[in-house]
């Protein structure tokens, strides 16, 4: 009996996709996954980190690699603030995707300096899936 | 009686030698009337786990106590768009900070700082910078723009902390300024 009760509990946890399991932030993706059209990728997410958008106040070109680095296991630095940012590749950063409440302020944030706007669900969807792999 | 009035003499040297003593270490930041208030406090330390957090990711978090209510208001009224940066909050922490920032307010501090700050501004001036206080620029005038603006390791006036050692606990103190890169500041 002991035994049926461990197998129940043990079975799923195996089961899940060690993604799934590894991460909080899971939740979130299935968020942003019912309210978007296409399955998230990372190589769109890539493309949207390294587009460059022209902030029309100060007349210079944003991009999420201007303050973060194209190498997300590096400390990037803010442009303006020169402030240090530690890096967002889980890989060398285990504290990156873990608060599901500060992923969503700061993609709320960032996505506004940055493109003028919030990022639709897919389009976070792809950023994050993109961070995610780093 | 010779006793009674020796007792009296002695206990009144010891006071005046106490008093003697607490100007002695005294900073003497601007030689007002404020000398024995110098053991009092300059600003109430930070008391808030969420203003911190939030906002001392960022930045310095500077205490409640160096802008009157008002001005806290009008900056948390308009954090999207925060000295240029995007400064967003949820509700929540949005209306924590702001009931922490206006109940601690300049206005309402009996510390030190806070009154001199509170004196030196007309009573609807509410500015959206602790450094265009007439009370922080005056305290800081001597110092010259080297040390501050165009020293690399400070850059602007907002970072107190850069050469402010005690600051956190509320203390700005002349005697605790260490400019970064450049040492003591004697005036």
């Amino acid at each position: 009996m002991n035994r049926l009760i461990a197998y129940m509990v043990i079975m799923p946890i195996t089961l899940m996709p060690p993604a799934l399991v590894a991460s909080p932030s899971n939740t979130l993706f299935s968020d942003y996954a019912q309210a978007s059209t296409d399955p998230f990728s990372a190589e769109r997410g890539q493309q949207l980190w390294n587009q460059e958008f022209l902030h029309a106040k100060s007349k210079t070109l944003r991009s999420c690699a201007v303050c973060h680095t194209d190498e997300l296991t590096q400390y990037g630095k803010h442009k303006r603030t020169q402030k240090t940012i530690a890096p967002l590749a889980p890989s060398v950063n285990a504290e990156r995707l873990s608060d599901v409440k500060k992923v969503k302020k700061w993609l709320k944030r960032n996505c506004k300096w940055t493109l003028g706007r919030e990022c639709t669900p897919q389009e976070k969807g792809d950023l994050l899936t993109f961070i995610q792999s780093k | 009686m010779k006793l009674k009035l020796l007792v009296i003499f002695s206990l009144l040297a010891a006071f005046v030698v106490v008093w003697g003593l607490s100007f002695a270490d005294d900073d003497s930041d601007d030689g007002e009337n404020m000398r024995l208030w110098n053991k009092t406090i300059g600003v109430t330390p930070n008391n808030n786990t969420v203003y911190e957090q939030e906002c001392g990711s960022c930045h310095f978090a500077y205490q409640a106590g160096l802008l009157p209510e008002q001005s806290w208001r009008n900056i948390m009224n308009q954090l999207e768009e925060h000295f240029g940066e995007n400064a967003e909050l949820d509700t929540q922490e949005h209306q924590a900070i702001l009931n922490y920032l206006t109940d601690n307010s300049a206005d309402k501090s009996n510390a030190r700082h806070a009154k001199h700050i509170m004196r030196s501004l007309s009573k609807d001036q509410a500015p959206l910078r602790i450094t265009e206080v007439p009370y922080i620029k005056k305290e800081h005038r001597e110092i010259p723009a080297r040390l501050i603006n165009d020293n690399p390791k400070v850059t602007s006036l907002s970072h107190c902390n850069r050469c402010h050692q005690n600051v956190a606990q509320g203390s700005f103190s002349e005697n605790e300024v260490l400019i970064a890169g450049y040492g003591k500041w004697d005036d």
